[in-house]
C-alpha cells in the first residue's frame, strides 16, 4: 500500500454526482451545425487550413498548430464548410474568436487515419503526431500535451501521475469515461510512460467512484497503480493530487518534471491512445450536463457541438436561468448555450435560483481565517484580500497571490460571503496588466532614446561637417604659416 | 455571479448566535449563585448596544438591518455585562457600553475594523473612570450577609435607592482576586486567606461554578469549530505554567495555579473574550504568541499591578501586537517550505 499524503484545508461541498451517473454515456444525434472555435487550447490559436464552399472529411486537419505552444483543430465530421469568421464561444468575457462553421452532410466519410506502434518509435515523432492530432489537456487547462511529455535532457521522471480525482461537484465525464472505457486510458498511460521512460504509473481517483475504480483496477493489472484517495475539494487539483500519491510540492512557477513528476487527467490519456493507436485526432470529448434538468447525463459530444444542443437532449426543466461551464467551485458564467462545445467543456450545468441561490450581501472580514483554514495553496486569503480590495498589488505579490489557484475553497467557507476570488482574478488581471503597459512603456522608451540618439548623432554630424567646411575655407583663406 | 456558485454557512450572524449561546450556562450559573441582577446588566447593555449601534449604522451610512442582526453588538454588550459588577448603577452600564460600540467598534470602522476589543475598551474605561463602583461585586447569595429582592436591586441600579436600614456592605463583597491581594498586604498567611467564606474548593464560591460554565460553553464552541484550540490552550496553558512556578517558588505568596485558572476573567477571557477574531490574530503560530502574551501579561498584572484583574489590560495591550504579530508568523505557502 501507498502511503498517502495530505494537503491543507479543502472543502466538501455537496457532491451531485449521482445525479449524472444513472445512464451510460449517450450518443447525441448530428447537429444541423457545428461551430469549431480555432483557439480551443493554451497558446496560440490554430491557423485555419479551409474555406467556405470547402467539403471536409471527418478527421481532417482545419486548423495548422501555430508556434510551439499551439495545438491542431480538426473537422468532427465530414462536411461543408460554410464560413470561417468569428462566433461567439465560451469565455467568461463573452467575447467573440474565429471559428470555422461546418454543416455535416450525415455521411461521417473518415479522412485515411495512420496508426502507429508507438514502441517502434522514438518519443518526439510521437509528440509531433499529438501535436497534429490535437491532443490538449482535457482536465480544463487545455494546455497541449505534447509539450508535457518532452521533459528535456537529461530530466528523470520517476512517477506518472493519472488524474482521474475529479473532485469538484457535479462533474461526472471523467468517471463514466473510467468505467466504460478505462482500457484506452491505461492503454494511452503506456504509451505516455514510453515517451516519458517513467519509472511508475500511479492513477488516483477519489474514492467516491467505487466503479471506476474497479474498472480501472481490472483494466490496469499489475503494470499501474490504481490508488483511492481521499474525496475531498480540490484534490483533483494536478498539485494537489501529487501531493497526496507522491508526497512532492510542486511550488507555484515551477515545472513538476523538474522534482521527476508529470500529472495528466485520464480522459487526455484516453485520447492520447486514440491519436496513436488508431491515429485519430481528437473530434469530440465527454461532456456531462447536469443541474436544472430532467435527464442529467454524459454525451459524447463533437467539438463544436452547440450546448444547446445537447441540453434539449438532457431536457431542461421550469426555471432554468443560464448555465456554467466547469463545475460550480471553478466553473463560469455562459454568456448563452448558444455556444460550442471546446476541448475544455467537461461539464454544462443548467442553473436554477433554487440550485445556486444567491448569495447574501457580503458582510466586512471578521478575519476569523476560516479562509486560510480551508486553503490548499496555504495562503492567508484574508490578507490578500485587503490589499487586492486597497489596491495594493504590491503587497499581495509579497504574500503569493500568484501561488492561488483559484480553486474557491476561501470564498465557499467565508462567513461574510466576501467574493475572495472575484478579487484575486482582479488584482492577477491588474498586474498584468500593468506589466505589459511596462513593457509597452519600456518599448518606447528604448525607442524615443534610440531616435533622440539618431537626431542628436546627425546633428552632431551636421555640426562636425559644418565645421570642416569652415574650417577648410578659413584654412584656404589664411597663410599656411599658422600650420606647422 | 461568479464562481464558487457554492457557500457554506454559517453566516457571521450563525457564529455570532452560537457565541451568545454558548455563553447561556454561564449566565444560568450566575443568576443561580449570584441572584438575577445580571440579567437586568445584559438587557441594559443589550438595549444600549443595538440602539446606538443602529445609529452608528445610520451615521456611517451603512445598511442598519443586516449588521444590526449580525449579532455582534449583542456580543459586545453581553461580554461587558458579565465582566462589570451586576448590580452596578445603570449609567455605569451605560456608559460602559457607548465607549465599546460608539468610540472602540464604529470610530475605527465598524465590525471587522475595530484593533481594540469593544467590550474591554468598555471595562478599561469604566475600572479607571469610576473604580469604585466597580469593585462593588454581589456576594455570593450563600454567604451574603443580607438579601435584596429583586426589586430592591432594580432601586439599586436606577434610582441609587437602597430600602430603609439595608447597608451596602451586607450585600456586596471585594472579588477573591481583590481579597487575595488586600489580604496579602496585610500579611496574613495564604490559608488562612483561602479559608475565608469567599473562597470555594478551587475558585471563588460561586464563581468557580460560574467559571466551569464558560469553560463548557468554551469546549461546545471549540466543537463546532467557532473557535480553535490555540487561543484557550495557548492562554489557559501560560497562566497555569506561570502562576504554578511562582507558587512551587513562593507558596507563602502565590495562590496555586488553579486558583488563578477558576477566578476572575480566566476562563471567560480564554474562551470568549480572546477568541475575537477581529482583534486577535489569523495566523495559528500567532494565536499561540497572543494568548501567551496575554496569559502572562493577566498574571502579572494580577501580581503586580493596581487593578483587581489584570484580564482587560492584557487583551488590550495584545491587541496592540495583532499586526505585528500576524507580520511575523505568517507561515509558508504550499510547496516553499523549508
Ligand atoms: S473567511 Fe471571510 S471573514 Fe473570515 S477571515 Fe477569511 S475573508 Fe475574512
Ligand atoms: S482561491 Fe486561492 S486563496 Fe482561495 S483557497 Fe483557493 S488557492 Fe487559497
Amino acid at each position: 500500500m501507498r502511503a498517502l499524503h495530505r494537503f491543507n484545508g479543502g472543502v466538501h461541498p455537496p457532491e451531485h454526482k449521482g445525479e449524472s451517473t444513472l445512464r451510460p454515456i449517450q450518443q447525441p444525434p448530428l447537429p444541423e451545425k457545428l461551430v469549431i472555435p480555432l483557439h480551443q487550447h493554451i497558446g496560440n490559436s490554430a491557423k485555419p487550413l479551409v474555406e467556405a464552399g470547402d467539403t471536409v472529411l471527418k478527421g481532417q486537419m482545419i486548423g495548422k498548430a501555430e508556434g510551439y505552444v499551439s495545438g491542431a483543430i480538426h473537422a468532427p465530421t465530414s462536411g461543408k464548410i460554410l464560413s470561417v469568421g468569428h462566433e461567439a464561444v465560451p469565455h467568461p468575457s463573452g467575447l467573440k474568436d474565429l471559428c470555422i462553421v461546418l454543416a455535416p452532410d450525415g455521411l461521417e466519410s473518415w479522412t485515411d487515419l495512420q496508426p502507429i506502434d508507438h514502441l517502434n518509435m522514438d518519443p518526439s515523432t510521437l509528440r509531433n503526431r499529438l501535436r497534429d492530432a490535437g491532443v490538449v489537456g482535457l482536465g480544463g487547462a487545455v494546455f497541449p500535451s505534447f509539450i508535457k511529455l518532452n521533459p528535456g535532457a537529461g530530466k528523470r521522471i520517476r512517477t506518472l501521475v493519472l488524474n482521474g480525482a475529479e473532485c469538484e461537484p457535479y462533474i461526472t465525464c471523467d468517471d463514466m469515461l473510467m468505467r466504460e472505457r478505462a482500457r484506452e486510458i491505461i492503454e494511452g498511460a503506456a504509451i505516455m510512460r514510453h515517451m516519458l521512460h517513467a519509472e511508475e504509473v500511479v492513477i488516483g481517483i477519489e474514492d467516491n467512484k467505487p466503479q471506476a475504480i474497479s474498472a480501472m483496477r481490472e483494466a490496469a493489472g499489475q503494470s499501474m497503480e490504481v490508488v483511492a484517495v481521499p474525496t475531498i475539494y480540490p484534490g483533483g487539483g494536478a498539485k494537489q493530487l501529487i501531493r497526496v500519491l507522491t508526497g512532492i510540492e510542486v511550488p507555484a512557477g515551477e515545472r513538476s518534471t523538474d522534482l521527476g513528476v508529470q500529472c495528466f487527467n485520464v480522459a487526455t490519456a484516453a485520447s492520447v491512445y486514440r491519436a496513436i493507436r488508431h491515429g485519430e485526432p481528437v473530434l469530440s470529448r465527454i461532456v456531462t450536463v447536469t443541474g436544472n434538468v430532467k435527464n442529467p447525463g454524459n454525451f459524447e459530444a463533437l467539438i463544436g457541438t452547440p450546448m444547446d444542443h445537447l441540453v434539449d437532449q438532457a431536457g431542461p426543466l421550469e426555471g432554468s436561468d443560464g448555465a456554467i461551464m466547469g463545475g460550480p467551485m471553478m466553473g463560469f458564467d455562459l454568456p448563452s448555450t448558444a455556444v460550442p462545445v471546446v476541448k475544455a467543456t467537461n461539464c454544462i450545468i443548467v442553473k436554477s435560483d433554487a440550485l445556486f441561490p444567491t448569495k447574501p450581501q457580503p458582510m466586512p472580514c471578521i478575519r476569523c481565517a476560516r479562509c486560510a483554514e480551508s486553503c490548499p495553496a496555504e495562503l492567508q486569503p484574508q490578507e490578500l484580500y485587503w490589499f487586492a480590495k486597497a489596491g495594493n498589488f504590491g503587497k499581495a505579490q509579497e504574500y503569493a497571490l500568484f501561488d492561488c489557484i483559484e480553486c474557491g475553497c476561501c470564498t465557499y467557507v467565508c462567513p461574510s460571503h466576501i467574493p475572495l476570488v472575484q478579487f484575486y482574478r482582479y488584482a492577477k488581471s491588474e498586474i498584468w496588466a500593468q506589466e505589459r503597459e511596462k513593457k509597452a512603456a519600456d518599448l518606447a522608451r528604448i525607442r524615443h532614446d534610440l531616435r533622440q540618439e539618431r537626431i542628436e548623432r546627425e546633428k552632431r554630424e551636421k555640426a562636425e561637417r559644418l565645421a570642416q567646411k569652415s574650417a577648410q575655407a578659413k584654412t584656404a583663406e589664411h597663410s599656411q604659416p599658422e600650420q606647422k | 455571479m461568479n464562481s464558487p456558485y457554492l457557500a457554506k454557512s454559517p453566516s457571521v450572524a450563525q457564529i455570532m448566535a452560537k457565541v451568545l449561546l454558548a455563553l447561556i450556562p454561564a449566565v444560568a450559573a450566575y443568576v443561580w449563585f449570584f441572584g438575577p441582577a445580571v440579567l437586568v446588566t445584559m438587557a441594559l447593555a443589550s438595549a444600549t448596544a443595538l440602539a446606538l449601534e443602529a445609529v452608528m449604522l445610520k451615521l456611517r451610512k451603512k445598511p442598519v438591518k443586516p449588521y444590526l442582526l449580525d449579532g455582534s453588538a449583542l456580543l459586545t454588550a453581553w461580554l461587558l455585562a458579565l465582566s462589570i459588577p451586576p448590580m452596578g448603577p445603570w449609567w455605569l452600564i451605560v456608559t460602559g457600553t457607548a465607549f465599546a460600540i460608539v468610540i472602540a467598534k464604529h470610530l475605527y470602522g465598524g465590525l471587522g475594523s475595530n484593533p481594540f476589543n469593544p467590550a474591554m475598551v468598555g471595562y478599561a474605561v469604566l475600572i479607571i473612570s469610576f473604580p469604585v463602583q466597580m469593585t462593588q461585586w454581589l456576594a455570593p447569595l450563600s454567604i451574603a450577609q443580607s438579601h435584596l429582592d429583586f426589586m430592591s436591586q432594580l432601586g439599586y441600579m436606577f434610582f441609587h435607592a437602597l430600602p430603609q436600614g439595608a447597608q451596602l456592605d451586607a450585600f456586596t463583597s471585594a472579588t477573591p482576586l481583590d481579597t487575595l491581594k488586600t489580604q496579602l498586604h496585610l500579611d496574613k498567611p495564604m490559608a488562612a486567606i483561602m479559608s475565608m467564606p469567599v473562597y470555594g474548593a478551587i475558585g471563588g464560591t460561586g464563581g468557580q461554578w460560574v467559571a466551569a460554565a464558560y469553560l463548557a460553553g468554551g469546549l461546545y464552541l471549540l466543537q463546532q469549530k467557532i473557535i480553535s484550540w490555540h487561543v484557550p490552550a495557548a492562554f489557559i496553558a501560560t497562566i497555569f505554567i506561570v502562576s504554578g512556578t511562582f507558587h512551587l517558588i513562593d507558596p507563602a505568596h502565590h495562590a496555586s495555579p488553579w486558583f488563578e485558572l477558576a477566578t476572575g476573567a480566566t476562563m471567560i477571557c480564554a474562551f470568549f473574550i480572546l477568541t475575537d477574531p477581529v482583534t486577535g490574530p489569523t495566523t495559528p503560530r500567532g494565536k499561540l504568541v497572543f494568548a501567551s502574551g496575554a496569559g502572562f501579561l493577566t498574571f502579572a498584572i494580577r501580581t503586580y499591578g493596581g487593578y483587581p484583574d489584570g484580564v482587560a489590560f492584557a487583551v488590550l495591550l495584545m491587541n496592540i501586537c495583532v499586526p505585528l504579530i500576524d507580520a511575523y508568523t505568517q507561515p509558508a505557502v504550499f510547496g516553499k517550505k523549508k
